[in-house]
């Protein structure tokens, strides 16, 4: 999957007009029209200009693209990657693919949920982090792999999370 | 050509076919769930699998090629033991009770684990939640029932271009539907229910109008009229064993007076008064065009597919003034049943239940339209597709095989052969060229046995043209016009007609019936319905117009009746108002 090149903006904390951000989507979309395979890539890119994907946003890339909304909504449902909810600032992503989850993939979202206080598909209230389960992020030798943000840590333990937390502002 | 071994005997392939092709080929059925006929194999179910000699793993035959020198093993213990437990696998997700699932012994799942001799349940382990939809008027959806072979998201997006159903989800928590687990009312759904019909299990089926019927017929009070149309008479004996393309016309009035019905009428009645007012829209717009020089919307798109009208409502708004405003043959029947009819039998209008069977569900929807009250009272109150007819005459124990032929009541059972391929692609247009040609031309359509030949047959989009010469005075206009008509069958044909429409090419007329093979090949037909079966029925169907005697809808003595004793003439102040509707925008 190649990202779309987009400039990137801080996600929906509301310092971007949201005008602004529909019009930069109806240019990216349309620039993507005619291209085979252009909704994953299409979706990666309105979930990083948006922090998301709002229900308006998958109505406009289904109109553009020429796909059933259910198509639309079915690909966004199938990838863990995409949410449909506004997300914190850092999203981590737990992966729980068979080798992480062999070594104790499980025991680091569970110390995870615990530390946060918040469940899987969820965000803090000060809106900092959101908690995702990821399937297989393809580093396996480095099990069990966390990612926040576009970040890999890799071999985490338990008792390494705070600190992992605390790294980020 | 390929050479593929198939239990040890040769069978040569074209190139590109799968190994499910190559077995078909041979005649050596392989069982599965998802596979849909001409459409790119999805490989969902995993119920097919056959062993390659070689290959590391059994393969699914309908994602598989066929490879020169392949050697293919279908039958042997190892394969038989795969298959069967693909389908515990399925079988433990499945929750439905098959004693009181309305496909209980017309269903593929539940076929193919007796075949399989599955005893018992491999896997009790968690099942499915059951949610049921029914928020549309013709089709309800159980996902507890549903095994994802994701037939109908193939039916919904490639056949028929409407994609409202896709997988959502993933894993055991996938299900086929709607997007963010929408009902269907909220979506763009045309309830052609082609989904219903090539669903393996129970998980979509049509509303049933069953029991209401019933009730009906048991009240005193009510005069309960049945309407069937044409293409009820070429499938419903598939329901009791006779072989497809088996005509039961006769049967299927009896069996319809010993359920209790107080009229037994033919849709084919209000099918030849289509055509009167179609034909007749269709030639005043060639007239505003040619001779008065107005604005018009040409070509005129047929209205009798309920499916069709919302599929154009939805995605194409921008064509509704092109769709004739004739309503389809089951809403005439309705509102003349209320009214014409009423009067004649000296019934109170009120009293009248109209009862349809159709070979579809969208008639479902149609019937419930709001603008369907033209009569004072909803024109048709129940409709039945052939499959919940055949429920019906299975709950009474008639024997359905042991009854004799009787006839249609009258004033509206007489029907044209014209009528009668109403029930199959290209057969409107056929029936509405016979009567317009020898309307502007005196004459009989010139081509042999009355039939359209360019616009027979299941090719997806057929064209025909016509050179109208020796009009009659009044018709003077049309003299040397070249009619231009298009038929298309199944919805993502229809989108292709429009589109090489507005790529410029010319048409007067077009013909558009939702459902492949048109009503033979309908959403609430017996299943499980093929190409091959879809031929057998429309063979019957052309047997039964070259069967009678009145093979043109303006010479129907009952159709001659009612314009002189009530509509007066087609487009009267009375047709308009009974006979006609309008569409809306959807979108």
């Amino acid at each position: 999957m190649t990202e779309l090149k987009t400039e990137k903006t801080s996600c929906s904390c509301g310092e971007v007009n949201e005008d602004e951000l529909y019009e930069r989507l109806k240019i990216i979309v349309q620039s993507q029209r005619t291209i085979p395979g252009a909704l994953i890539p299409v979706l990666q890119t309105t979930q990083n200009l948006f922090g998301y994907l709002p229900e308006r946003a998958l109505r406009i890339i289904s109109k553009e693209l020429k796909k059933p909304y259910s198509e639309v909504a079915g690909v966004v449902g199938f990838y863990s990657y995409f949410s449909t909810t506004p997300k914190g600032k850092h999203t981590i992503r737990v992966c729980l693919g068979t080798a992480c989850y062999v070594r104790g993939g499980q025991d680091i979202l569970k110390a995870l949920q615990k530390e946060l206080n918040i469940g899987i598909g969820g965000t803090t209230p000060d809106k900092k982090f959101s908690l995702e389960v990821g399937r297989c992020f393809g580093a396996c030798g480095l099990a069990p792999v966390v990612m926040v943000g576009d970040q890999t840590f890799q071999r985490v333990k338990t008792n390494g999370i705070t600190d992992i937390l605390n790294s980020f502002e | 050509m390929t050479t593929v071994y198939i239990n040890k005997k040769a069978v040569e392939v074209n190139e590109g076919s799968t190994i499910f092709d190559a077995a078909a080929k041979a005649g050596i059925r392989i069982p599965t769930l998802c596979h849909v006929e001409n459409q790119f194999p999805k490989g969902a179910c995993r119920v097919c699998m056959v062993d390659v000699e070689g290959a590391r793993n059994m393969v699914a035959s309908c994602t598989t090629p066929a490879l020169e020198g392949m050697k293919i093993t279908t039958n042997s213990r190892n394969v038989r033991e795969a298959r069967k437990f693909v389908v515990e696998l399925l079988i433990s997700e499945h929750c439905g009770e098959c004693k009181t699932c309305v496909r209980n012994e017309d269903c593929e799942l539940q076929q193919l684990a007796t075949e399989m001799g599955i005893m018992e349940i491999a896997f009790p382990g968690e099942t499915l939640k059951t949610f049921i939809d029914d928020s549309t008027a013709a089709l309800v959806r159980d996902s507890g029932k549903c095994i994802k072979c994701r037939r109908c998201m193939t039916v919904c997006n490639e056949i028929q271009g409407v994609g409202s159903l896709f997988a959502q989800g993933r894993g055991f928590e996938s299900k086929i539907g709607p997007a963010f687990d929408q009902h269907l009312d909220g979506v763009a759904c045309v309830q052609c229910g082609q989904c219903a019909a090539i669903c393996p299990v129970g998980a979509i089926t049509e509303k049933e109008h069953i029991d209401f019927v019933w009730e009906a017929i048991e009240d005193p009070k009510k005069f309960v009229v049945v309407q069937t149309a044409p293409a009820i008479r070429a499938a419903l004996g598939e329901c009791f064993g006779y072989e497809p393309g088996t005509r039961v016309t006769g049967k299927m009035v009896s069996a319809l007076r010993l359920l209790g019905f107080d009229r037994v009428f033919d849709t084919n009645f209000t099918a030849d008064l289509t055509i009167m007012e179609e034909g007749t829209e269709l030639l005043t717009r060639l007239k505003k065009a040619l001779v008065d020089k107005q604005q018009v919307a040409l070509p005129q798109f047929t209205s009798c597919s309920p499916g069709w009208i919302k599929y154009a409502e939805y995605f194409y708004p921008e064509i509704l003034d092109n769709i004739s405003t004739c309503k389809s043959p089951q809403q005439m029947f309705g509102a003349v049943a209320k009214t014409y009819y009423a009067k004649k039998a000296g019934v109170d209008p009120k009293d009248i239940v109209v009862v349809s069977v159709m070979p579809c569900t969208a008639k479902k929807f149609e019937s419930q339209r709001p603008e369907m009250n033209d009569s004072g009272f909803q024109d048709v109150d129940y409709v039945l597709t052939t499959r919940e007819l055949a429920r019906m005459i299975k709950q009474t124990g008639i024997d359905f095989k042991a009854l004799q032929d009787d006839v249609m009541d009258s004033p509206m059972g007489s029907g044209s052969g014209a009528a009668d391929i109403f029930a199959n692609t290209g057969g409107v247009m056929e029936a509405a060229v016979r009567t317009a040609y020898e309307i502007v031309t005196g004459r009989e359509l010139p081509v042999e046995n009355l039939h359209l030949q360019p616009v027979i047959g299941l090719e997806g989009v057929k064209k025909a043209s016509l050179k109208i010469e020796g009009c009659l005075p009044a018709w003077s206009f049309l003299e040397g016009v070249e009619l231009k008509v298009g038929v298309a069958h199944g919805l993502g044909n229809a989108k292709n007609i429009i589109e090489a429409m507005r790529a410029g090419e010319e048409f007067h007329f077009i013909e558009v019936m939702t459902c492949p093979g048109g009503c033979i090949g309908g959403g609430g037909q017996p299943r499980f319905t093929t190409n091959e079966i879809r031929r057998k029925r429309i063979g019957a169907i052309y047997a039964e117009d070259e069967g009678k005697q009145l093979r043109k809808s303006h010479l129907n003595p009952e159709v001659i009746q009612i314009y002189e004793e009530f509509l007066k003439q087609p487009l009267s102040h009375l047709s308009h108002e009974l006979l006609h509707t309008k569409y809306f925008d959807r979108n």
